[in-house]
């Protein structure tokens, strides 16, 4: 007859038990990823603040540098800093749900008015020397190596044959940028052929739309001028072009309704001179006119710059063309699903 | 022969203590309640907060019908195959021996401990430009995710098996594939239907793996829980809500039928 | 013969669907060469994650297994109504989409939700702490155990119990001596899946976790932002961590089973 088993039930409870002592010490030295890891964790200071910073992904390389330039000044010596970083729209929906953060950053606004109507943040946000931002970019075209076939309007892509690749507006807020570029130059009409005739697959996020392009698919990716120069200061090897009519893409950073005072200070440096460098250096366009003026030759300014305001605003944007069910930019997915599908 | 046939024979009134007794019941109702059962609550309710007319405006649009459609059919093509393919498996794992049948057993479970990005990212570089963004890439995202459940669920009771049905059969000359039909298959329908429930149920609500492969063409590979992450992102938490409610509610049915033919199944046995 | 040919055609489909991918994933980890690999899991980051991941599956798995071993004994041998709802409702957590787990939680447990100000009255944070985590990994392994356990059940029947009852021993006592002896590889099994399942919950746990780095970030939420950082490497890297500790539960369930069989 078999031996009893009860040894075996109890082994990993004792694990577990085991495990916690070792979590303890885990923990103690928990701290990012980035380049510069320990220091945003470990500076607690005598009485020093803690700031959660929660933000969209793409920036996590700009903070992992900005978080330790801001702790060796007067202001932040001493101020420890828990960071949150994923898409923008669950992020928003996080902190609004009840995930801590003192500074949020987003890549559409929408996703900072759901915090303002949930009453986390001041609707005075936005009166700031640069309305709320704190940087901003401009639709840009990834293209293959060498740009084999020659890519470089809106129009181009509404050449025969041209395959687009674009993330989902549906499933990523922030991919909505890409196809009001689109909507920018065009219409509705543009945006219509396009995505009928040329977007075969929609990805789920800018990140995974960048990988499946990188992975063959496609001819030329919608994207952001920062997407492209970030992946290529990792050692992707990607092109990309500006049209010289595009869409400005605003940045948003705030302070919620109780945060403590360093987060005000945090916010004053990250669009100080020394912060806003390190964004143009990962190739986000500084609102900080001096850093701007002087990354100038990396930077061009497009002939048209459009923004959200001469469209008519955000939130006339996502009534009558991202609604779900009503929206035109909706309809136009439908009808292409549609007329594809077998 | 005895212990196959009385399954279903309910313990002796003094043999309570077999089954846990009612602090077992107890227990259980809590821990399913809490766990389970609330949580969903919160999401029917949620669903409903609209009221009905809304909830059935989130339902019956085309898009939620069709990825709903899709994702019905698909799971059950991915059942079907599991049911055949993780049977056969696990078949050669317990009754077969051969050089290096430890490894293959150990990694059966890799693609439950593998998160599903990586599932995606390794079948998009694999099998990329043939079939990506295809039904196809669906299909094939969805049986890694569910390999282990049928297989897993079938070898602990090939394990369990009483050989002497199998050998006094063959004694009397009967031959492999019909042992395996009239002796073996019964003994192993409640453990298959077990395992594909579970693989049906997986499939159903995939999102990690299949997002990334499939490109998420509305009407053709847009899987129901994409279509729901949609309506999320769009700040349309109810119609979110209500689809996954339908999802769940399809789901349940299906598996509750399945748990109806397997006990209609080992009742007639023997 | 038939024997060769159904190993070849199981070889062949594990291969293809399986083998292959896994495969990607380790040539992939071991592309920068074993130093660089070493680094890249022993940041501290991915340490915190290691301790994390461990702890959740620590008190999700064991918590499943006892109640997943009891549902299996209700629901094979007890008088339940409506066994068939019962047992559907088990299998219910893998019909949730990930999404909509957290949706759930959050519903819950969330700043507006069901408990929302109970909560915060306590200063008790669910969502977006390890409690959270915890329950959204206990939701998602839930059925593991009990649907390993209860074929095996059913297939042993009661026969050997009912004896060892007549014959005067308690319940505890038959159930230590006889049921868990014989359903051992259920339940080695149950554990196993349900381990490798806690390890690799990411979707469920990405939005109820709050992705505080250092804090609540688990291995496979490690995996997704190294992906974003283009840290390609480094996610497959995290992965392997993941699948050796699936294979390492599985090594520790055999090794235990096989001391213990006499």
């Amino acid at each position: 007859m078999n031996r009893t088993k009860t040894i075996d039930k109890l082994r990993s409870p004792l694990a577990a038990l085991a495990l916690l002592p070792l979590l303890a010490l885990g923990a103690c030295g928990g701290a990012d990823d980035g380049s510069s890891a320990s220091a945003s964790a470990s500076g607690g200071g005598e009485g020093g603040a803690t700031l959660n910073l929660v933000a969209y992904s793409t920036p996590q390389v700009v903070y992992d540098e900005v978080i330790p330039d801001f702790q060796k000044t007067p202001e932040g010596e001493g101020v420890r800093f828990k960071s949150s970083f994923g898409a923008s729209g669950e992020q928003s929906r996080a902190v609004e749900a009840g995930l801590p953060a003192d500074i949020v950053s987003f890549s559409v606004e929408p996703d900072m008015t759901r915090l303002v109507d949930a009453g986390l943040v001041d609707a005075g946000w936005k009166n700031t020397e640069h309305d709320g931002l704190v940087t901003t970019s401009v639709v840009a075209f990834v293209v293959r190596k060498g740009n084999p076939k020659n890519i470089r309007t809106w129009d181009d892509l509404l050449r025969p044959g041209i395959k687009v690749v674009t993330p989902n507006p549906f499933t990523s807020g922030a991919a909505k940028w890409n196809l009001l570029g689109a909507y920018a130059h065009g219409g509705l009409d543009y945006v219509r052929k396009l995505i009928t005739e040329h977007v075969d697959v929609q990805p789920k996020s800018g990140r995974e739309a960048l990988q499946t392009f990188t992975g063959g698919t496609g001819d030329v990716l919608l994207s952001y001028e920062y997407e492209a120069t970030t992946a290529q200061k990792k050692g992707e090897d990607v092109e990309y072009v500006i049209p010289d009519d595009t869409l400005r893409i605003d940045i948003t950073i705030a302070k919620t309704a109780k945060a403590p005072a360093a987060a005000d200070a945090f916010l004053e440096y990250v669009l100080g001179d020394a912060a806003q460098q390190r964004f143009a250096d990962w190739g986000y366009r500084p609102v900080n006119e001096t850093v701007l003026e002087k990354n100038r030759e990396k930077f061009p300014e497009p002939k048209t710059l459009r923004t959200i305001d001469d469209l008519g605003g955000w939130e006339k944007i996502d009534d009558d063309l991202f609604d779900p069910e009503k929206g035109s930019i909706a309809k136009i997915e439908e009808e292409a699903g549609v007329s594809t599908a077998k | 022969m005895s212990a196959v046939a009385t399954p279903l024979r309910r313990p002796r009134a003094g043999a309570q203590g077999l089954s846990g007794g009612a602090l077992g019941l107890g227990v259980v109702t809590l821990w399913l309640s809490v766990i389970v059962l609330l949580p969903l609550a919160a999401v029917v309710d949620r669903s409903l907060e609209g009221g009905l007319s809304a909830f059935w405006n989130s339902v019956t649009s085309r898009q939620a019908i069709d990825a709903l459609r899709f994702t019905i059919l698909i799971s059950l093509a991915v059942a079907a195959v599991n049911a055949v393919m993780g049977t056969l498996i696990a078949w050669v794992l317990v009754r077969d021996d051969f050089r290096g049948k430890r490894l293959v057993n150990a990694i059966i479970d890799l693609p439950f401990a593998l998160p599903t990005i990586v599932a995606g990212l390794t079948l998009m570089a694999l099998y990329g430009d043939a079939i990506a963004f295809t039904r196809w890439a669906v299909l094939l995202a969805l049986l890694f995710v569910t390999l282990p459940f049928v297989v897993r669920a079938v070898q602990p009771v090939l394990l369990e098996l009483d050989r002497e049905m199998e050998e006094a059969a063959a004694s009397l000359g009967a031959s492999g594939p019909t042992i395996f039909r009239r002796i073996i298959l019964p003994n192993l329908v409640p453990a298959i239907v077990s395992g594909v429930a579970l693989a049906f149920a997986r499939a159903v609500g995939e999102f990690g793996s299949v997002v990334l492969i499939s490109g998420n063409i509305p009407f053709q590979t847009q899987v129901a829980a994409v279509y729901a992450y949609k309506q999320l992102e769009s700040d349309n938490v109810g119609g979110a809500a209500a689809v996954s409610v339908v999802l769940l509610a399809l789901s349940l049915l299906v598996l509750v039928a399945l748990r109806l033919v397997e006990r209609w199944g080992t009742r007639h046995d023997g | 013969m038939a024997r060769r040919s159904l190993r070849f055609v199981a070889l062949a489909y594990l291969a293809g669907i399986l083998v292959v991918p896994v495969a990607v994933v380790l040539v992939k980890t071991f592309e920068p060469g074993p130093a660089s690999v070493w680094e890249s899991v022993t940041t501290p980051a991915a340490t915190h994650a290691f301790y994390l991941t461990v702890l959740v599956a620590a008190i999700a798995v064991p918590l499943n297994t006892v109640l997943g071993v009891l549902a299996a004994m209700l629901l094979v041998r007890g008088r339940i109504r409506g066994r068939a709802l019962v047992e559907a409702v088990i299998d219910l957590p893998f019909a949730v989409s990930p999404v909509v787990v957290g949706l759930a939680l959050i519903l819950l447990y969330g700043r507006e939700g069901w408990f929302g100000d109970e909560l915060a009255e306590l200063g008790v944070r669910v969502i977006f702490s390890l409690p959270g985590i915890v329950i959204a990994t206990v939701f998602v392994s839930l059925p593991f155990v009990v649907r390993e356990v209860a074929p095996v059940l059913r297939e042993i029947g009661t026969e050997q119990e009912q004896a060892a009852q007549t014959l005067g021993a308690s319940a505890w006592q038959t159930f230590r001596r006889i049921t868990l002896p014989s359903i051992r590889w259920g339940v080695a099994y149950g554990i196993v899946l349900a381990t490798a399942r806690s390890l690799g919950e990411f979707g469920a746990v990405s939005v109820v976790s709050g992705k505080v780095s250092g804090e609540t970030e688990t291995l496979t939420l490690l995996v997704e932002k190294r992906f974003e950082n283009f840290d390609l490497a480094g996610a497959y890297a995290a992965s392997t961590v993941l699948a050796l500790l699936a294979l390492a539960t599985l090594a520790a369930m055999t090794v235990l089973d096989r001391r213990k069989a006499t």
